[in-house]
Protein backbone atom coordinates (compact mmCIF):
# COMPACT_ATOMS: atom_id res chain seq x y z
CA UNK A 1 0.00 0.00 0.00
CA UNK A 2 1.30 3.44 -0.75
CA UNK A 3 0.74 7.12 -1.26
CA UNK A 4 2.23 8.96 -4.23
CA UNK A 5 3.26 12.60 -3.99
CA UNK A 6 1.80 14.58 -6.90
CA UNK A 7 2.78 17.95 -5.41
CA UNK A 8 4.93 18.23 -2.27
CA UNK A 9 3.54 21.42 -0.70
CA UNK A 10 5.70 24.00 1.07
CA UNK A 11 7.31 21.77 3.70
CA UNK A 12 5.86 18.31 4.21
CA UNK A 13 8.04 16.09 6.37
CA UNK A 14 7.62 12.84 8.26
CA UNK A 15 7.74 13.37 12.03
CA UNK A 16 7.02 11.22 15.05
CA UNK A 17 7.18 12.34 18.69
CA UNK A 18 10.93 12.88 18.46
CA UNK A 19 14.31 11.22 18.62
CA UNK A 20 15.03 10.82 22.31
CA UNK A 21 18.09 9.45 24.04
CA UNK A 22 20.67 10.97 21.70
CA UNK A 23 20.83 14.59 22.84
CA UNK A 24 23.99 13.84 24.81
CA UNK A 25 25.59 13.07 21.44
CA UNK A 26 24.41 16.42 20.08
CA UNK A 27 21.56 14.85 18.09
CA UNK A 28 18.51 17.10 18.20
CA UNK A 29 15.07 15.76 19.16
CA UNK A 30 13.10 16.92 16.06
CA UNK A 31 9.57 15.49 15.92
CA UNK A 32 6.15 17.00 15.38
CA UNK A 33 5.85 20.72 16.20
CA UNK A 34 2.29 20.10 17.40
CA UNK A 35 2.78 16.73 19.07
CA UNK A 36 -0.72 16.80 20.54
CA UNK A 37 -2.35 16.77 17.09
CA UNK A 38 -0.09 13.97 15.90
CA UNK A 39 -0.91 11.84 18.96
CA UNK A 40 -4.66 12.29 18.46
CA UNK A 41 -4.28 11.65 14.72
CA UNK A 42 -2.61 8.33 15.43
CA UNK A 43 -5.23 7.29 17.96
CA UNK A 44 -8.02 8.08 15.48
CA UNK A 45 -6.66 5.62 12.91
CA UNK A 46 -5.87 2.92 15.49
CA UNK A 47 -2.09 3.46 15.60
CA UNK A 48 0.23 3.83 18.56
CA UNK A 49 0.40 7.46 19.71
CA UNK A 50 4.08 7.77 18.87
CA UNK A 51 3.98 6.57 15.26
CA UNK A 52 5.10 8.91 12.52
CA UNK A 53 2.74 11.20 10.64
CA UNK A 54 3.15 13.66 7.82
CA UNK A 55 3.59 17.23 9.07
CA UNK A 56 2.15 19.64 6.52
CA UNK A 57 3.05 23.33 6.63
CA UNK A 58 0.94 26.28 5.38
CA UNK A 59 0.64 25.07 1.78
CA UNK A 60 -0.42 21.43 1.68
CA UNK A 61 0.65 18.72 -0.73
CA UNK A 62 -1.39 16.86 -3.32
CA UNK A 63 -1.31 13.13 -2.68
CA UNK A 64 -2.59 10.15 -4.62
CA UNK A 65 -3.98 7.58 -2.17
CA UNK A 66 -3.25 4.47 -4.21
CA UNK A 67 -5.00 1.88 -2.01
CA UNK A 68 -7.95 1.86 0.41
CA UNK A 69 -6.68 3.50 3.59
CA UNK A 70 -7.87 4.78 6.95
CA UNK A 71 -6.54 8.31 7.45
CA UNK A 72 -7.02 11.21 9.85
CA UNK A 73 -6.20 14.88 9.47
CA UNK A 74 -5.60 16.88 12.65
CA UNK A 75 -3.89 20.14 13.64
CA UNK A 76 -4.34 23.36 11.69
CA UNK A 77 -7.17 23.63 9.17
CA UNK A 78 -5.56 23.82 5.71
CA UNK A 79 -8.84 22.94 3.97
CA UNK A 80 -8.28 19.25 3.28
CA UNK A 81 -10.20 17.85 0.31
CA UNK A 82 -10.54 14.45 -1.30
CA UNK A 83 -11.32 14.56 -5.01
CA UNK A 84 -12.39 18.17 -4.47
CA UNK A 85 -14.82 17.48 -1.59
CA UNK A 86 -14.07 18.92 1.88
CA UNK A 87 -12.90 16.24 4.32
CA UNK A 88 -13.84 16.65 7.99
CA UNK A 89 -10.92 16.81 10.41
CA UNK A 90 -10.28 15.16 13.80
CA UNK A 91 -11.95 11.84 12.87
CA UNK A 92 -11.04 8.60 11.11
CA UNK A 93 -11.71 8.77 7.35
CA UNK A 94 -12.00 5.74 5.10
CA UNK A 95 -10.53 6.63 1.70
CA UNK A 96 -10.94 4.58 -1.47
CA UNK A 97 -7.84 3.75 -3.46
CA UNK A 98 -7.30 6.06 -6.43
CA UNK A 99 -8.54 9.19 -4.62
CA UNK A 100 -6.55 12.41 -4.51
CA UNK A 101 -6.05 14.24 -1.20
CA UNK A 102 -5.29 17.92 -1.59
CA UNK A 103 -5.31 21.05 0.55
CA UNK A 104 -6.71 24.52 0.02
CA UNK A 105 -6.34 27.81 1.85
CA UNK A 106 -5.00 27.93 5.39
CA UNK A 107 -8.12 28.70 7.46
CA UNK A 108 -6.72 28.38 10.96
CA UNK A 109 -3.37 27.33 12.36
CA UNK A 110 -0.53 26.48 10.00
CA UNK A 111 0.46 22.85 10.54
CA UNK A 112 -1.73 19.85 9.76
CA UNK A 113 -0.95 16.19 10.41
CA UNK A 114 -1.83 13.32 8.12
CA UNK A 115 -1.81 9.96 9.86
CA UNK A 116 -2.55 6.63 8.18
CA UNK A 117 -3.74 3.39 9.77
CA UNK A 118 -0.73 1.04 9.77
CA UNK A 119 1.64 3.99 9.80
CA UNK A 120 4.29 4.94 7.25
CA UNK A 121 6.90 2.27 6.59
CA UNK A 122 10.30 3.78 7.10
CA UNK A 123 13.76 2.68 8.15
CA UNK A 124 14.07 4.02 11.71
CA UNK A 125 17.23 5.95 12.45
CA UNK A 126 18.28 6.12 16.10
CA UNK A 127 14.90 4.74 17.21
CA UNK A 128 12.89 7.41 15.47
CA UNK A 129 11.19 8.13 12.15
CA UNK A 130 11.47 11.90 12.54
CA UNK A 131 13.13 13.78 9.70
CA UNK A 132 16.29 15.58 10.85
CA UNK A 133 16.36 18.00 7.96
CA UNK A 134 19.75 19.61 8.57
CA UNK A 135 21.62 16.32 8.99
CA UNK A 136 19.65 14.75 6.13
CA UNK A 137 18.64 11.65 8.07
CA UNK A 138 15.45 9.96 9.25
CA UNK A 139 11.91 10.23 7.93
CA UNK A 140 11.62 9.85 4.16
CA UNK A 141 15.20 9.90 2.79
CA UNK A 142 16.17 12.51 5.38
CA UNK A 143 14.32 15.30 3.60
CA UNK A 144 10.99 16.97 2.98
CA UNK A 145 8.72 15.27 0.43
CA UNK A 146 9.30 15.87 -3.28
CA UNK A 147 7.19 15.25 -6.36
CA UNK A 148 6.87 11.56 -7.30
CA UNK A 149 7.97 10.23 -3.89
CA UNK A 150 6.17 7.02 -2.94
CA UNK A 151 5.35 6.67 0.74
CA UNK A 152 4.89 3.05 1.76
CA UNK A 153 2.08 2.38 4.24
CA UNK A 154 2.39 -0.42 6.80
CA UNK A 155 -0.03 -3.29 7.27
CA UNK A 156 -3.04 -2.12 9.29
CA UNK A 157 -3.29 -3.56 12.77
CA UNK A 158 -6.42 -5.01 14.36
CA UNK A 159 -7.75 -1.63 15.54
CA UNK A 160 -7.33 -0.08 12.11
CA UNK A 161 -8.89 -2.99 10.24
CA UNK A 162 -11.95 -3.01 12.48
CA UNK A 163 -12.53 0.70 11.97
CA UNK A 164 -11.99 0.40 8.22
CA UNK A 165 -14.49 -2.38 7.79
CA UNK A 166 -17.08 -0.58 9.92
CA UNK A 167 -16.79 2.58 7.83
CA UNK A 168 -16.57 0.68 4.53
CA UNK A 169 -19.80 -1.16 5.36
CA UNK A 170 -21.66 2.10 4.84
CA UNK A 171 -21.92 1.64 1.10
CA UNK A 172 -20.36 4.70 -0.44
CA UNK A 173 -20.49 6.37 -3.77
CA UNK A 174 -18.12 9.09 -2.61
CA UNK A 175 -14.36 8.69 -2.50
CA UNK A 176 -14.40 8.67 1.29
CA UNK A 177 -16.59 8.17 4.31
CA UNK A 178 -16.20 9.68 7.76
CA UNK A 179 -18.27 9.38 10.93
CA UNK A 180 -20.36 12.37 12.04
CA UNK A 181 -18.49 12.73 15.32
CA UNK A 182 -15.02 14.06 16.03
CA UNK A 183 -12.56 13.58 18.86
CA UNK A 184 -9.58 15.18 20.44
CA UNK A 185 -10.18 18.93 20.11
CA UNK A 186 -8.46 20.50 23.09
CA UNK A 187 -8.81 24.13 22.17
CA UNK A 188 -5.21 24.65 21.14
CA UNK A 189 -5.76 25.45 17.50
CA UNK A 190 -8.48 28.04 17.94
CA UNK A 191 -8.05 31.12 15.82
CA UNK A 192 -7.74 33.54 18.75
CA UNK A 193 -5.40 36.42 18.08
CA UNK A 194 -3.16 37.12 19.74
CA UNK A 195 -2.65 33.48 20.76
CA UNK A 196 -2.42 33.33 24.54
CA UNK A 197 0.50 31.24 25.67
CA UNK A 198 1.21 30.37 29.29
CA UNK A 199 4.78 30.45 30.55
CA UNK A 200 6.73 29.76 33.71
CA UNK A 201 9.85 31.66 34.74
CA UNK A 202 13.05 30.73 32.92
CA UNK A 203 16.31 29.77 34.60
CA UNK A 204 17.85 33.24 34.05
CA UNK A 205 14.59 35.14 34.67
CA UNK A 206 16.29 37.26 37.35
CA UNK A 207 18.94 38.47 34.89
CA UNK A 208 16.42 40.76 33.18
CA UNK A 209 15.39 44.24 34.28
CA UNK A 210 12.11 44.57 36.16
CA UNK A 211 10.82 46.80 33.36
CA UNK A 212 11.59 44.19 30.69
CA UNK A 213 9.92 41.46 32.70
CA UNK A 214 6.81 43.57 33.11
CA UNK A 215 6.69 44.31 29.39
CA UNK A 216 7.21 40.66 28.57
CA UNK A 217 3.74 39.69 29.79
CA UNK A 218 1.94 42.99 29.22
CA UNK A 219 2.13 43.33 25.45
CA UNK A 220 2.00 40.83 22.59
CA UNK A 221 4.95 39.80 20.45
CA UNK A 222 4.87 39.33 16.70
CA UNK A 223 6.14 36.13 15.05
CA UNK A 224 8.67 37.11 12.36
CA UNK A 225 9.02 35.41 8.95
CA UNK A 226 12.41 34.03 10.09
CA UNK A 227 10.55 31.54 12.28
CA UNK A 228 10.83 27.86 11.46
CA UNK A 229 10.91 24.38 13.00
CA UNK A 230 14.02 25.33 14.94
CA UNK A 231 12.66 28.42 16.61
CA UNK A 232 10.06 31.16 16.58
CA UNK A 233 11.80 34.53 16.41
CA UNK A 234 9.69 37.21 18.02
CA UNK A 235 9.60 40.97 17.63
CA UNK A 236 8.36 43.34 20.27
CA UNK A 237 9.82 45.52 23.00
CA UNK A 238 13.46 44.34 23.29
CA UNK A 239 14.30 42.68 26.61
CA UNK A 240 17.23 44.10 28.55
CA UNK A 241 19.60 42.44 31.00
CA UNK A 242 20.33 44.13 34.34
CA UNK A 243 24.01 43.92 33.44
CA UNK A 244 25.90 42.32 30.57
CA UNK A 245 26.55 38.72 31.60
CA UNK A 246 28.20 35.79 29.87
CA UNK A 247 26.29 32.57 30.18
CA UNK A 248 27.78 29.10 30.22
CA UNK A 249 26.00 26.97 27.61
CA UNK A 250 23.51 24.53 29.13
CA UNK A 251 20.62 22.35 28.04
CA UNK A 252 17.46 23.86 26.54
CA UNK A 253 14.05 22.26 26.10
CA UNK A 254 11.04 22.42 23.81
CA UNK A 255 9.41 25.80 24.45
CA UNK A 256 12.43 27.43 26.11
CA UNK A 257 12.43 31.19 25.44
CA UNK A 258 15.98 32.47 25.12
CA UNK A 259 17.06 36.04 24.54
CA UNK A 260 20.12 36.84 22.39
CA UNK A 261 21.96 40.16 22.82
CA UNK A 262 19.58 42.04 20.49
CA UNK A 263 16.82 41.51 23.07
CA UNK A 264 14.37 39.77 20.72
CA UNK A 265 13.17 36.51 22.25
CA UNK A 266 13.34 33.18 20.43
CA UNK A 267 11.01 30.30 21.36
CA UNK A 268 12.90 27.06 20.80
CA UNK A 269 10.87 24.49 18.90
CA UNK A 270 11.21 20.90 17.62
CA UNK A 271 14.49 21.31 15.70
CA UNK A 272 16.24 23.28 18.48
CA UNK A 273 19.86 22.57 19.27
CA UNK A 274 20.56 20.50 22.38
CA UNK A 275 22.28 23.32 24.28
CA UNK A 276 22.04 27.10 24.26
CA UNK A 277 24.18 29.95 25.47
CA UNK A 278 21.61 32.74 25.72
CA UNK A 279 19.76 33.62 28.93
CA UNK A 280 16.38 31.94 29.24
CA UNK A 281 13.69 34.38 30.33
CA UNK A 282 10.80 31.92 30.32
CA UNK A 283 9.56 28.48 29.45
CA UNK A 284 6.36 27.85 27.51
CA UNK A 285 4.29 25.28 29.37
CA UNK A 286 4.16 21.92 27.64
CA UNK A 287 0.40 22.11 27.10
CA UNK A 288 0.69 25.38 25.15
CA UNK A 289 3.58 24.46 22.82
CA UNK A 290 1.11 23.20 20.15
CA UNK A 291 -0.57 26.63 20.21
CA UNK A 292 2.73 28.21 19.16
CA UNK A 293 3.25 25.59 16.46
CA UNK A 294 -0.05 26.78 14.95
CA UNK A 295 0.78 30.52 14.90
CA UNK A 296 1.70 31.71 11.41
CA UNK A 297 4.53 34.14 10.67
CA UNK A 298 3.06 37.60 11.25
CA UNK A 299 0.78 36.27 13.96
CA UNK A 300 0.83 37.53 17.54
CA UNK A 301 1.51 35.85 20.86
CA UNK A 302 0.57 37.13 24.32
CA UNK A 303 2.42 35.53 27.23
CA UNK A 304 0.76 34.86 30.58
CA UNK A 305 2.84 33.78 33.57
CA UNK A 306 1.73 30.88 35.75
CA UNK A 307 3.37 28.86 38.54
CA UNK A 308 5.37 25.72 37.77
CA UNK A 309 3.04 23.65 39.97
CA UNK A 310 0.04 24.74 37.90
CA UNK A 311 1.90 23.96 34.67
CA UNK A 312 2.59 20.46 35.93
CA UNK A 313 -1.10 20.00 36.85
CA UNK A 314 -2.07 21.09 33.31
CA UNK A 315 0.43 18.58 31.92
CA UNK A 316 -1.26 15.76 33.83
CA UNK A 317 -4.72 16.99 32.80
CA UNK A 318 -3.71 16.83 29.13
CA UNK A 319 -2.33 13.32 29.52
CA UNK A 320 -5.57 12.28 31.17
CA UNK A 321 -7.55 13.81 28.30
CA UNK A 322 -5.53 11.88 25.71
CA UNK A 323 -5.94 8.64 27.68
CA UNK A 324 -9.70 9.24 27.70
CA UNK A 325 -9.81 9.90 23.96
CA UNK A 326 -8.01 6.60 23.45
CA UNK A 327 -10.44 4.74 25.69
CA UNK A 328 -13.45 6.44 24.08
CA UNK A 329 -12.33 5.52 20.56
CA UNK A 330 -11.89 1.90 21.47
CA UNK A 331 -15.40 1.82 22.97
CA UNK A 332 -16.95 3.52 19.94
CA UNK A 333 -15.62 0.94 17.56
CA UNK A 334 -16.16 -1.98 19.87
CA UNK A 335 -19.89 -1.67 20.29
CA UNK B 1 16.25 23.79 45.54
CA UNK B 2 19.79 23.97 46.86
CA UNK B 3 22.36 21.56 48.21
CA UNK B 4 25.96 21.81 49.42
CA UNK B 5 28.50 19.42 47.95
CA UNK B 6 31.72 18.11 49.53
CA UNK B 7 33.61 21.20 48.38
CA UNK B 8 30.78 23.33 49.84
CA UNK B 9 29.95 24.52 46.36
CA UNK B 10 26.24 25.18 46.18
CA UNK B 11 24.45 22.84 43.82
CA UNK B 12 21.14 24.08 42.45
CA UNK B 13 18.18 22.16 41.05
CA UNK B 14 16.05 24.19 38.67
CA UNK B 15 13.05 23.06 36.60
CA UNK B 16 13.41 23.37 32.81
CA UNK B 17 9.75 23.09 31.94
CA UNK B 18 7.50 20.33 33.29
CA UNK B 19 9.65 17.45 32.09
CA UNK B 20 13.25 18.34 32.94
CA UNK B 21 15.43 19.34 35.90
CA UNK B 22 18.73 21.14 35.47
CA UNK B 23 21.42 20.45 38.07
CA UNK B 24 23.91 23.30 38.27
CA UNK B 25 27.20 22.02 39.69
CA UNK B 26 29.02 25.34 39.48
CA UNK B 27 29.15 28.69 37.76
CA UNK B 28 32.53 28.37 36.04
CA UNK B 29 34.09 26.21 33.36
CA UNK B 30 36.87 24.17 34.92
CA UNK B 31 38.03 20.59 35.14
CA UNK B 32 36.81 20.17 38.73
CA UNK B 33 33.22 21.06 37.77
CA UNK B 34 33.46 19.00 34.59
CA UNK B 35 34.41 15.95 36.69
CA UNK B 36 31.32 16.35 38.87
CA UNK B 37 29.08 16.56 35.79
CA UNK B 38 30.83 13.52 34.33
CA UNK B 39 30.50 11.52 37.56
CA UNK B 40 26.76 12.23 37.64
CA UNK B 41 26.40 11.32 33.95
CA UNK B 42 28.30 8.06 34.46
CA UNK B 43 26.09 7.19 37.41
CA UNK B 44 22.90 7.86 35.43
CA UNK B 45 24.22 5.72 32.55
CA UNK B 46 24.49 2.83 34.97
CA UNK B 47 21.41 3.59 37.07
CA UNK B 48 18.82 5.54 35.09
CA UNK B 49 16.07 7.06 37.24
CA UNK B 50 12.61 5.56 36.81
CA UNK B 51 10.89 7.67 34.15
CA UNK B 52 14.13 9.24 32.94
CA UNK B 53 14.21 9.73 29.16
CA UNK B 54 17.75 11.05 28.78
CA UNK B 55 20.20 13.59 30.11
CA UNK B 56 22.28 16.37 28.59
CA UNK B 57 25.68 16.97 30.18
CA UNK B 58 27.06 20.49 29.67
CA UNK B 59 30.11 22.43 30.98
CA UNK B 60 28.83 22.97 34.50
CA UNK B 61 25.36 21.45 34.51
CA UNK B 62 23.51 18.26 33.80
CA UNK B 63 19.87 18.24 32.76
CA UNK B 64 17.66 15.21 33.27
CA UNK B 65 14.66 14.87 30.95
CA UNK B 66 11.85 12.68 32.28
CA UNK B 67 8.29 11.58 31.62
CA UNK B 68 6.23 13.11 34.47
CA UNK B 69 3.49 10.49 34.12
CA UNK B 70 5.90 7.58 34.50
CA UNK B 71 7.73 9.30 37.36
CA UNK B 72 4.57 9.66 39.44
CA UNK B 73 3.32 6.18 38.57
CA UNK B 74 6.40 4.57 40.04
CA UNK B 75 5.65 3.34 43.55
CA UNK B 76 7.20 5.58 46.14
CA UNK B 77 6.67 6.27 49.80
CA UNK B 78 7.60 9.91 50.05
CA UNK B 79 4.09 11.25 49.58
CA UNK B 80 5.41 13.80 47.10
CA UNK B 81 2.74 14.79 44.57
CA UNK B 82 4.90 16.72 42.12
CA UNK B 83 6.99 14.92 39.49
CA UNK B 84 9.55 17.74 39.60
CA UNK B 85 9.94 17.51 43.39
CA UNK B 86 10.20 13.74 43.26
CA UNK B 87 12.86 13.72 40.54
CA UNK B 88 14.77 16.47 42.36
CA UNK B 89 14.77 14.57 45.64
CA UNK B 90 16.00 11.41 43.90
CA UNK B 91 18.74 13.39 42.15
CA UNK B 92 19.81 15.05 45.42
CA UNK B 93 20.37 11.61 46.92
CA UNK B 94 22.39 10.55 43.89
CA UNK B 95 24.51 13.69 43.85
CA UNK B 96 25.17 13.52 47.60
CA UNK B 97 26.54 10.00 47.21
CA UNK B 98 28.56 10.45 44.02
CA UNK B 99 32.00 8.91 44.26
CA UNK B 100 34.71 11.52 43.97
CA UNK B 101 35.58 10.52 40.43
CA UNK B 102 38.60 8.32 40.83
CA UNK B 103 40.99 9.27 38.10
CA UNK B 104 40.00 6.71 35.52
CA UNK B 105 42.25 7.01 32.50
CA UNK B 106 40.29 9.02 29.96
CA UNK B 107 39.99 7.61 26.46
CA UNK B 108 42.37 9.34 24.04
CA UNK B 109 41.10 9.79 20.49
CA UNK B 110 43.52 10.73 17.72
CA UNK B 111 42.03 12.74 14.88
CA UNK B 112 44.11 13.01 11.69
CA UNK B 113 43.96 16.44 10.07
CA UNK B 114 45.09 17.62 6.65
CA UNK B 115 45.98 21.26 7.46
CA UNK B 116 45.79 24.22 5.08
CA UNK B 117 45.14 24.27 1.35
CA UNK B 118 41.52 24.21 0.24
CA UNK B 119 40.64 22.40 3.49
CA UNK B 120 41.97 25.20 5.69
CA UNK B 121 41.49 28.51 3.86
CA UNK B 122 42.06 30.53 7.07
CA UNK B 123 45.32 28.85 8.16
CA UNK B 124 47.39 31.71 6.77
CA UNK B 125 45.17 34.27 8.49
CA UNK B 126 45.52 32.45 11.84
CA UNK B 127 49.32 32.40 11.37
CA UNK B 128 49.45 36.07 10.40
CA UNK B 129 47.15 37.14 13.22
CA UNK B 130 49.41 35.42 15.75
CA UNK B 131 52.69 36.42 14.02
CA UNK B 132 53.64 32.81 13.43
CA UNK B 133 54.36 30.84 10.31
CA UNK B 134 51.96 28.15 9.12
CA UNK B 135 54.08 25.23 10.31
CA UNK B 136 54.23 26.69 13.80
CA UNK B 137 50.42 26.93 13.91
CA UNK B 138 50.13 23.29 12.83
CA UNK B 139 52.78 22.25 15.33
CA UNK B 140 51.09 24.03 18.22
CA UNK B 141 47.59 22.83 17.28
CA UNK B 142 48.67 19.21 16.96
CA UNK B 143 50.86 19.13 20.07
CA UNK B 144 48.16 19.90 22.63
CA UNK B 145 45.74 17.62 24.39
CA UNK B 146 42.14 18.75 24.33
CA UNK B 147 39.47 17.77 26.83
CA UNK B 148 35.97 17.15 25.45
CA UNK B 149 33.85 19.17 27.88
CA UNK B 150 30.58 18.41 26.15
CA UNK B 151 28.94 17.38 22.89
CA UNK B 152 26.36 19.74 21.43
CA UNK B 153 25.56 22.48 18.90
CA UNK B 154 25.58 19.86 16.12
CA UNK B 155 25.51 16.04 16.26
CA UNK B 156 28.90 14.84 17.48
CA UNK B 157 30.33 18.38 17.79
CA UNK B 158 32.87 18.50 20.65
CA UNK B 159 33.36 21.58 22.83
CA UNK B 160 37.11 21.27 23.40
CA UNK B 161 39.16 22.90 26.13
CA UNK B 162 42.91 23.33 25.94
CA UNK B 163 43.64 25.53 22.92
CA UNK B 164 47.09 27.10 23.16
CA UNK B 165 46.73 30.88 23.54
CA UNK B 166 49.44 31.41 20.93
CA UNK B 167 47.06 30.34 18.13
CA UNK B 168 43.81 31.77 19.54
CA UNK B 169 42.05 33.79 16.81
CA UNK B 170 38.73 35.65 16.87
CA UNK B 171 35.80 34.51 14.73
CA UNK B 172 35.43 35.85 11.20
CA UNK B 173 33.60 39.18 10.83
CA UNK B 174 30.99 37.62 8.59
CA UNK B 175 30.17 33.93 8.99
CA UNK B 176 30.41 31.59 6.01
CA UNK B 177 27.05 30.34 4.80
CA UNK B 178 28.30 26.78 4.53
CA UNK B 179 31.26 25.05 6.10
CA UNK B 180 31.89 21.55 4.75
CA UNK B 181 31.58 18.62 7.14
CA UNK B 182 34.72 17.46 9.00
CA UNK B 183 36.35 20.90 8.83
CA UNK B 184 38.62 21.83 11.75
CA UNK B 185 38.36 25.37 13.02
CA UNK B 186 39.42 27.87 15.66
CA UNK B 187 37.18 30.48 17.31
CA UNK B 188 38.63 32.55 20.12
CA UNK B 189 39.98 30.12 22.70
CA UNK B 190 38.05 27.20 21.20
CA UNK B 191 38.92 24.65 18.59
CA UNK B 192 36.64 22.00 17.15
CA UNK B 193 35.50 19.96 14.18
CA UNK B 194 32.21 20.54 12.32
CA UNK B 195 30.62 17.06 12.04
CA UNK B 196 28.00 18.14 9.49
CA UNK B 197 27.90 20.98 7.00
CA UNK B 198 26.62 24.12 8.78
CA UNK B 199 26.95 27.87 8.51
CA UNK B 200 29.56 29.25 10.88
CA UNK B 201 32.07 31.94 11.71
CA UNK B 202 35.07 29.87 12.74
CA UNK B 203 38.55 30.23 11.24
CA UNK B 204 39.04 27.10 9.15
CA UNK B 205 42.47 25.48 9.36
CA UNK B 206 42.07 21.95 8.01
CA UNK B 207 39.90 18.91 7.52
CA UNK B 208 39.81 15.40 8.91
CA UNK B 209 38.84 12.33 6.89
CA UNK B 210 37.23 10.86 10.03
CA UNK B 211 33.46 11.02 10.49
CA UNK B 212 32.52 12.49 13.88
CA UNK B 213 28.80 11.81 13.39
CA UNK B 214 27.81 8.21 12.60
CA UNK B 215 24.02 8.02 12.51
CA UNK B 216 23.98 4.27 11.88
CA UNK B 217 26.26 3.32 14.76
CA UNK B 218 25.94 3.40 18.51
CA UNK B 219 27.02 5.73 19.94
CA UNK B 220 26.43 7.97 16.93
CA UNK B 221 29.17 10.34 18.08
CA UNK B 222 32.87 9.46 17.72
CA UNK B 223 33.67 11.56 20.79
CA UNK B 224 32.11 11.54 24.24
CA UNK B 225 32.32 14.09 27.05
CA UNK B 226 35.45 13.34 29.07
CA UNK B 227 37.54 12.05 26.14
CA UNK B 228 40.94 13.53 25.31
CA UNK B 229 41.53 14.57 21.69
CA UNK B 230 44.85 14.82 19.88
CA UNK B 231 45.16 16.11 16.34
CA UNK B 232 47.71 14.44 14.06
CA UNK B 233 48.90 16.24 10.89
CA UNK B 234 48.56 14.18 7.70
CA UNK B 235 49.35 14.92 4.06
CA UNK B 236 46.76 15.35 1.32
CA UNK B 237 47.82 11.93 -0.02
CA UNK B 238 47.24 10.30 3.37
CA UNK B 239 43.89 12.08 3.59
CA UNK B 240 42.83 10.70 0.22
CA UNK B 241 44.07 7.23 1.11
CA UNK B 242 42.07 7.35 4.32
CA UNK B 243 38.92 8.37 2.47
CA UNK B 244 39.64 5.67 -0.12
CA UNK B 245 39.71 3.00 2.59
CA UNK B 246 36.34 4.15 3.78
CA UNK B 247 34.68 3.78 0.40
Amino acid sequence: MSIKVLRPGLLSSIQDLGRYGYQKHGVIVSGAMDAFSLRIGNLLVGNMENQAGLEITLVGPQLLIKDDLLIAITGGNLTPMIDGVDVPMWRPVYVKGGSVLSFGPCQSGCRAYLTVGGGYELPSIMNSDSTYLRAGIGGFCGRALQKDDQLAVGTPGRNTSKRMSLLASKAIKQSFVAPNWYAGLYGHSDAATPATVRITRGIQYDWFTAESLLQFTSQPFQVTPQSDRMGYRLKGEALKLRQPSEMISEAVALGTIQVPPDGNPIILMADRQTVGGYPKVAQVISVDVPRIAQVKPGGKIQFIEIEHREAEALYFAREKFIAEVKKGLNLKFFS
Amino acid sequence: MKQQDNDTVQIEYIPLGEAAVLIEFGKVINIETHRKVKACADYLDQHPLPGMIEYVAAFSSLTVFYDPVVVLNVKHTTGIQSAYELVTSLLQDIVANLERSVDIKPKVVEIPVCYGGEFGPDLEYVAGYNKLDIDEVIHIHSNSEYLVYMIGFAPGFPYLGGLDERISTPRRQSPRTLIPERTVGIAGMQTGVYPIATPGGWQLIGRTPVELFRPNEYPPSLLQAGNIVRFKPITLKEYQEYKGECL
